[in-house]
């Protein structure tokens, strides 16, 4: 079982407490009725199916409750980061380095 | 003492015998014996049947890497196992143990005849068998393969044991307990650590058990041993013996499974027979050992044929001789003195046979002294003997000539082609291993996890090695737990350091095509399945693995992987690294259901949750379901009554008097804050911004796709408070989605989310007298048709209780939902009970509720709709605010497909016979055109208790708003049902009745 560290407790926590909630940094339009309609199926639809670092959403669901931000290696299931809601996407060669 | 056995040797206790029964007959063992060594000492080999030719087949090891020697062990109703290893199965007094996968009897068995017609049965005869006719899957393969799969028989009683869980968080586990593991524990204690070595035997030393004759610094090795796990216990380490380290899963969490009954005579009170440990270590050392490989040659499944190493372990550590006139076949010098040892205890050691033209002077000398006969290069090409090996051929090898063979008698031939570290945790880790020429065998390389792996497990043999390298290893670990490491040194006598050379299957002089030479034991894999399945295009070990099932038996490949490995990359004419070698998965070794259920069985296995009136409706009979985790009252049957008899009379009750409802599980959301009404505004496809307080009104909830979620009447209480109702099941969601929204989307709305469902008890009455019924106990409010209409909302004291009172129906009928705090949930609904006498008031459940708002055409999320449904193909485009600037969905409803022709829509049906149909029942147009016929929607809700005079139905129909008035069909297995077409609306299309 994956530990995941909550940016809003600040804790390391066992994955049993959180949920995982899809990927991040995808914005909901200002305006949704100015999209076309192939805008709008790429917002609703499509995803990145990545094999490596991975920007998703998790939510500390028996815990805070708050949706926050991670990167995440899909092959190794560690996480680099994890960084509160509305912050900026992380750099992520930078990360990679680090965690080396 | 039994035949076999040698007063005064192994770790048993002659002063302890102790009897237990196999296959019904009494046999005397000792304590500390397992069942394969209790047996052995009686000169019992035979103790099972293999599992696909049903031959005879004694233990091969002593340990739980065994494949062949699984019984039923039994201890009174309902304590059954089936394939239990009996090299691990402990006796005590009164064990039944059985064979298994045998008819009539363990000697003489009918299934044999699979042995017979093994050519039958060869590589991927699942896939070539059974493939046609395909008439025949149904009566003659399919049952064929029911009755002979699975090994064993399940038990059928419930198991009356309880197994626990525990977590455990420790700065250092050390899995295996060997001279490897025992080292790094003594680096590691005393330092301020926790430290856990735990080993999955019922007692510690690992090969130190096994080979006694080793001297440790001077001392005896079980001296040694003794005194060294005394040491450790005094330094606080936790020592957990008969605990398997079961899988390794991410970021150092081991599982691990304790075995705390399975060997005691009587079961101790209140203790559970297995313990699943949730093992969370800083640092993991791995020292799991290595584990000895088969020989692969014709007849190497014999009863008698073991592993020399698991004969050295019967001997020296239970004091059994397994056989008196032994062979030994060898390609290592390990095995040479297994030799040596038996013919130290008495034995008359036959011959040592080594595939090996030269051979260690040391040893062919000892041989010499002792007595025993040597062939060195030789092979062994088949064996005899019925039930019981009895002789055994051996060739000369010339090159890769065989020469004549020569039949030697023996009662046991024990072999070894070499060890196996064992790398399945490590492998677990998602660990690179890397192939090793002159060992011929994978070793640990890297792994992600922090966790160190020593001894045996990477390669190296001999006690001194193992004991030195899990002194120095562990000191890695150490370092990074902030402590100092140290180097103990060790001097080890007599200590028994070997090599050898890999062998592939034996050499011999007869048809390789007919040798039964086995690879997998459990499975019944030969070396012929494994080339044949190459010639048959399988390239990947993968592909091998699963075509053959080689590696696929409860010992999970232990014995099996590398000699597979080495048989299908000879036949691929490739190196093994390049043939890949199968993934290890957990769990390690075989584990009980129970160990990892834990406590999530009975009463505990799912949260049942309970209104505060929950207790009243089970005291007036009600029949319960499930609903979102939560019990809910069904129906009320009165005596006698079946289900449809107590809802057609609930519901006529309410249409003409009065029915309560205990509505509380209804998901609550509080919606507060300054921009609450902007928030549910832009949550629900309804217009918000205009409800004035104190007024209700119906929400829809769609997702971002335009497809319904939930949907629930909010009442706003004032301005900056709404109180929000979803569906019982979807309460949880709606909250995770509004959070969603709230917290990722919109931060700016300065709102609060909090679930109120269990802070309220919700009683909802309805029906013509239900105002009459609740207006005495309002106080100082009129529920009059002026004050207080349809889809208001009041916060007043009921029954002397604050409350938050709706007028609202979900059944046509004039309705009152009273929110109480939850406590007085019961007290309030009994004031109305009793007062309700007075008007025939009649408790209702979920099934009456549903057949009431079906009959008003309400829908009931998820049933009338399957998240592919739209507010217009329900009918209900009246919900949508289109003036709205956004609502989540509103831009989704646009979409092509959405506004498409044709999509299916929420109609009513009235069948013509008037008969009630199937919820779930297909839809076509033509019930004559060809099959497949084309399906045009589906029944959705139907029912024929209700106050109409015909059965009702709901369903969705492509294009059905515009089908008003036609016929469709319902085809169903004995024949054709037609319906009409109608709106959803079945009663008071007016809404006359929820006026007061």
């Amino acid at each position: 079982m994956i530990q995941i560290h909550c940016p809003y407790c600040g804790e390391t926590l066992p994955e049993l407490e959180f949920a995982y909630a899809g990927e991040a940094h995808i914005v909901r339009p200002e305006s949704p009725s100015e999209q076309t309609d192939e805008e709008w199926a790429a917002f609703l639809f499509l995803r990145d199916n990545v094999k490596g670092p991975h920007f998703e959403r998790w939510r500390h669901a028996h815990g805070c409750g708050r949706f926050f931000n991670a990167v995440r290696n899909t092959i190794t299931d560690r996480f680099y980061i994890t960084y509160k809601a509305g912050e900026p996407r992380p750099d992520l060669a930078k990360l990679l380095e680090e965690s080396k | 003492m039994s035949k076999h056995r040698l007063r005064g040797r192994g770790r048993v206790d002659a002063s302890q015998p102790v009897v237990f029964t196999f296959d019904g007959k009494p046999y005397t063992g000792l304590k500390g014996d397992t069942v394969a060594s209790a047996l052995l000492a009686h000169g019992v080999h035979l103790m099972g049947r293999s599992f696909k030719y049903h031959r005879p087949r004694g233990a091969i090891a002593a340990g739980s890497e065994e494949p062949n020697a699984l019984i039923g062990t039994r201890r009174g109703p309902g304590r059954f196992e089936p394939n239990t290893r009996a090299t691990v199965q402990e006796i005590w007094d009164g064990l039944e143990t059985n064979s298994q996968n045998k008819f009539p009897s363990l000697k003489w068995d009918v299934g044999a005849v699979n042995d017979a017609a093994y050519m039958l049965f060869s590589a991927g005869f699942y896939y070539k068998t059974f493939m046609w006719p395909r008439s025949f899957w149904d009566k003659v393969y399919e049952p064929f393969i029911r009755a002979a799969a699975g090994l064993g028989v399940s038990p059928s009683e419930e198991d009356p044991d309880t197994y626990a869980s525990r977590y455990l968080y420790c700065d250092l586990l050390i899995v295996g307990a060997g001279p490897a593991g025992i080292a790094a524990a003594r680096e590691a204690a005393g330092k301020g650590l926790s430290v856990v070595l735990v080993d999955e035997n019922s007692e510690m030393g690992g090969t130190l058990l096994s080979e006694p004759q080793s001297k440790i610094d001077g001392k005896s090795a079980w001296t040694w041993l003794e005194d060294e796990l005394a040491a450790l216990k005094e330094a606080g380490v936790k020592l957990m013996t008969r605990t398997t380290a079961i899988g390794y899963y991410h970021e150092n969490m081991i599982g691990m499974v304790e075995k705390l009954t399975d060997h005691l005579p009587t079961l101790p009170a209140d203790t559970p027979r297995e313990r699943m440990w949730r093992v969370r270590a800083k640092q993991v050392v791995l020292a799991q050992g290595a584990l000895e490989k088969p020989l692969v040659f014709h007849g190497n499944d014999r009863p008698g044929v073991m592993l020399a190493g698991s004969a050295q372990t019967y001997l020296h550590r239970y004091g059994v001789k397994v056989g008196e006139s032994p062979v030994v076949v060898t390609s290592h010098d390990s095995a040479w003195y297994a030799a040596f040892d038996l013919q130290a205890a008495g034995a008359y050691v036959q011959a040592i046979v080594d595939t090996r033209p030269q051979v260690r002077q040391d040893l062919q000398a000892e041989a010499r002294t002792r007595g025993i006969p040597v062939k060195l290069g030789h092979t062994v090409t088949a064996t005899g003997g019925r039930l019981r090996i009895n002789t055994v051929r051996v060739n000369p090898l010339n090159g890769t000539h065989v020469g004549n063979g020569q039949w030697i008698k023996c009662d046991a031939l024990l072999m070894s082609g070499g060890w196996t570290p064992s790398l399945h945790l490590f492998s677990h880790t998602k660990g690179s291993l890397i192939w090793d020429d002159d060992l011929t065998t994978f070793l640990p390389k890297d792994t992600p996890e922090d966790c160190i792996i020593t001894g045996a497990s990477r390669g190296l043999w001999g006690v001194e090695a193992a004991l030195k390298d899990g002194s120095v290893r562990v000191g890695e670990a150490l370092s990074k737990l902030g402590v100092e490491a140290t180097v103990s040194d060790y001097t080890v006598a007599d200590d028994r350091v070997g090599t050898g050379v890999t062998m592939r299957e034996l050499p011999t002089d007869r048809s390789a095509g007919k040798a039964k030479a086995f690879v997998d034991f459990q499975n019944d894999v030969t070396a012929k399945d494994l080339r044949l399945a190459v010639r048959e295009g399988m390239r990947s070990i993968e592909h091998v693995k699963r075509y053959t099932t080689n590696g696929m038996a409860t010992d999970q490949g232990k014995m099996s992987n590398i000699n597979g490995l080495n048989i299908a990359a000879d036949a691929l004419g490739k190196k093994q690294p390049q043939v890949g070698l199968t993934t290890f998965r957990p769990p390690y070794t075989p584990t009980t259901f129970g160990a990892f259920a834990g406590y999530h069985r009975g009463d505990h296995f799912e949260v049942v949750r309970k209104t505060q009136i929950d207790g009243w409706a089970e005291e007036n009979a009600a029949v319960f379901e499930p609903v979102g985790q939560w019990r809910r009252a069904r129906y009320f049957p009165k005596a006698g009554e079946t289900m449809d008899q107590a809802v057609a009379r609930e519901c006529a009750a309410t249409r003409a008097s009065v029915g309560i409802f205990d509505a509380s599980t209804l998901g609550k959301i509080e919606v507060v804050g300054p921009d609450a009404a902007e928030f549910v505004n832009r949550m629900y496809t309804n217009p918000f911004m205009k409800l004035a307080p104190g007024k209700c009104r119906y929400g829809l909830l769609l997702g971002d796709d335009g497809y319904i979620r939930d949907d629930g009447v909010i009442a706003r209480i004032s301005d900056e408070r709404f109180h929000v109702t979803t569906t019982t099941g979807g309460a949880a969601r709606v909250l995770t989605m509004m959070e969603d929204y709230l917290q990722t989307e919109w931060p700016d709305l300065n709102v609060w989310l909090t679930s109120t469902t269990e802070q309220w008890s919700t009683v909802a009455v309805n029906g013509p007298n239900a105002a009459k019924l609740l207006q005495p106990f309002v106080k100082d409010f009129a529920l009059t048709e002026d004050n207080f209409p349809h889809m208001s909302c009041v916060e007043v004291e009921v029954a002397g209780y604050p409350a938050r009172l709706w007028r609202v129906s979900f059944t046509g009928e004039i309705g009152f939902e009273i929110n109480v705090p939850a406590p007085y949930g019961r007290a309030l609904w009994e004031t109305l009970w009793d007062a309700g006498q007075a008007y025939d008031i009649t408790a209702y459940g979920t099934e009456t509720m549903h057949v009431l708002r079906a009959e008003k055409g309400y829908i009931i999320v998820g049933q009338d709709t399957d998240g592919t449904v739209t507010p217009y193909d329900a009918g209900m485009g009246w919900a949508v605010g289109t003036k709205k600037a956004d609502f989540v969905g509103m831009r989704g409803l646009k979409r092509p497909d959405l506004v498409a022709k044709n999509r299916k829509q929420l109609v009513g049906l009235v069948t013509e016979d008037q008969s009630c149909l199937e919820e779930g029942a297909q839809i076509v147009l033509d019930p004559n055109q060809p099959i497949p016929m084309k399906m045009v929607g589906h029944v959705t809700s139907s029912y024929h208790q209700g106050t109409t005079d015909h059965p009702i139905a709901l369903a969705l129909v492509e294009g059905g708003h515009s089908k008003m008035g036609e016929t469709v069909y319902i085809p169903m297995p004995d024949r054709t049902i037609a319906a009409k077409v109608t709106g959803t609306v079945f009663v008071d299309p007016e809404n006359a009745r929820l006026k007061i």
